[in-house]
């Protein structure tokens, strides 16, 4: 028997694997498909403030090995989350769910965790400095230490649950991003979310995406990842999820080797809707094929 | 929602660009005309979504033009090719507000989708006209097949090669229908919607990621609020699009 049970922030999970925020609503449509309580856990869309209908359509593009997305964090809003979509959620997961919380302001994340707070079946907040396909806040929260600092300085201040940092790849140097974070209390780092991207259609001799650029995802980017996991968890003492690219349960291992503590699942999720089930299913088999009893402690030097 | 293997029984072209593929496999979660499928291609990240012509309880047809990549590589698949299909996406056409004369307008690769449309309104014993446009007389398919359901079908093409010239809405303002359903470009759209004298449903097109509701790649906005294509689409209903 191994043991698939990991430790994120003081909670256990029966397993790593986290789909990721964006490519699973609020679970319900996945609840369809299976029984998604057998996942470690999962990241819900990311909430803002104020409701969202996010960019201008098309805002997908195909790519080799991924794809471009430039939803723009479309979302409800964080009233009608709670409202409408954690009542759906509740009817169809009971494990801790991680909270992905996006914001234009500091004010606007603050307010945002603060409505949250209350709210028990949220287990970790995701506080999104990242998000490549907004202007006037999101990324612009995560490319620089001061900024990031400054946001989680402001959530740390007003919730007790565990505080998880999504971190952007597009810098210069995100260990030190990352370690701003924790100086200020992060209690997790949550690494990578897309990387910038741009299509240009030959026909048309446009952008294939209206907003232009957009997050660029899937496959293609899981070696990027991996380094950016190695090099921050290196860096850092609090854990680290992994993210970017993940598609098997050979990924998951290498992410977990890497030295992240949980993985999460992105693009997958859009291709093959049961791509989490099926790497939960495999993970022992492949687990047992490597010679690991326990996915704890895989961190390589 | 079903994620399966379909075999390939069939893949002809019905003209230079457009091809007919018979799949057969389970089609037990296809409920309703006007959904659609999404098919997973080697070498290519997103699945492909196509709309549904027709099936049954062993196979379903899907009709489709080469425009890229993918679909160039559907052209060239043999007769046994397996494809991971996933089915039943979409919410179709509700048949329940046709009324006894309903009007179905396809134009260009809008077309397939009228084909189990018509079907099952002739099923129901409607009086089913149906209004098929294309460019020219090269275009042209699944003329006979819509006459072989009992559908008043009529042609027409933007050169005058074959039918009548101009547009469907040249032939729409000259009938009288009880209801209608359209498939087809967006100029086509916006030429019933201005033409229309009823209620009716329009099926939209829009680049997709996932195609059952998880990415918001396909949002819009209607009246009603923000809608997902794949999900509470593609067919919305006349009174609650913002053109």
């Amino acid at each position: 028997m191994v043991n698939t049970k990991v430790n994120l922030c003081g909670i256990e999970l029966d397993n790593p694997i986290i789909p990721a925020s964006g490519t699973f609503g609020f679970g319900y449509e996945f609840a369809e498909l299976y029984d998604i309580n057998i996942l470690g856990s999962f990241s819900f869309k990311g909430t803002t403030r104020d409701p969202r209908f996010g960019n201008p359509t098309p805002r997908i593009a195909e790519c080799p090995n991924g794809m471009i997305n430039a939803v723009g964090l479309q979302n409800p809003g964080v009233e009608r989350v709670l409202s409408e979509e954690l009542p759906k959620m509740k009817k169809v997961f009971r494990k801790p769910v991680m909270a992905n919380v996006s914001g234009f302001s500091i004010e606007d994340y603050v307010y945002t965790v603060g409505r949250l707070e209350e709210e028990s079946q949220i287990g970790w907040y995701e506080v999104n400095i990242s998000c490549p396909n907004v202007h006037g806040g999101g990324m612009a929260f995560g490319t620089s230490p001061e900024a990031a600092a400054t946001v989680t300085k402001a959530v740390r201040a007003v919730t007790k649950k565990p505080l998880i940092i999504k971190l952007s790849p597009n810098v210069t140097d995100i260990v030190s991003i990352a370690k701003a974070c924790e100086s200020e209390g992060a209690d997790g780092i949550s690494l990578i979310n897309t990387l910038l991207g741009m299509r240009i259609d030959l026909k048309t001799k446009k952008p294939v995406i209206a907003n232009k650029m957009g997050g660029f995802s899937g496959a293609a980017i899981f070696p990027v990842a991996v380094r950016m996991v190695y090099q921050v968890s290196h860096a850092v003492s609090v854990p680290v999820v992994g993210m970017g690219g993940v598609s098997s349960a050979e990924d998951v291992i290498e992410m977990m080797l890497a030295g992240a503590t949980a993985v999460e699942v992105g693009a997958a999720n859009l291709v093959d809707p049961f791509i989490c089930k099926d790497i939960i299913e495999k993970l022992p088999a492949v687990m047992e094929k490597y010679g690991i009893k326990d996915l704890q402690g895989l961190k390589i030097d | 929602m079903k994620q399966s293997i379909f075999t390939i029984k069939e893949n002809v072209a019905l003209t230079s660009t457009v091809y007919k593929m018979v799949l057969v496999g389970d089609t037990s979660d296809i409920t309703a005309t006007g959904q659609f499928v999404n098919i997973k291609l080697d070498g290519l990240f997103l699945r492909r979504p196509i709309s549904v012509c027709d099936w049954d309880n062993e196979a379903l047809t899907i009709i489709y033009k080469v425009v890229g990549t993918g679909t160039e590589q559907m052209a060239s698949m043999p007769v046994g090719t397996e494809l991971d299909i996933l089915t039943g996406l979409g919410n179709g056409y509700d048949t329940s507000k046709s009324g006894n004369s309903p009007l179905l307008i396809g134009g260009g690769v809008g077309v397939p989708p009228m084909y189990a449309l018509a079907k099952k309104l002739i099923s129901e014993g409607k009086d089913v006209t149906v209004i098929l446009g294309f460019n020219n007389k090269d275009e042209i398919f699944y003329e006979n097949e819509f006459k072989a359901l009992g559908a008043t079908v009529y042609i027409t093409t933007v050169d005058g090669s074959y039918g009548n010239k101009g547009f469907v809405t040249d032939v729409m303002k000259t009938l009288t229908y009880s209801y209608f359903y359209t498939c087809g470009p967006m100029p086509m759209f916006k030429a019933i919607e201005a033409t229309a004298v009823t209620s009716g449903q329009f099926s939209f097109e829009e680049r997709m990621g996932c195609g059952f509701g998880a990415c918001m790649g396909c949002s819009c906005e209607t009246k009603y609020g923000n809608k997902r294509i794949c999900r509470d689409g593609p067919v919305l209903e006349r009174e609650e699009i913002i053109w």
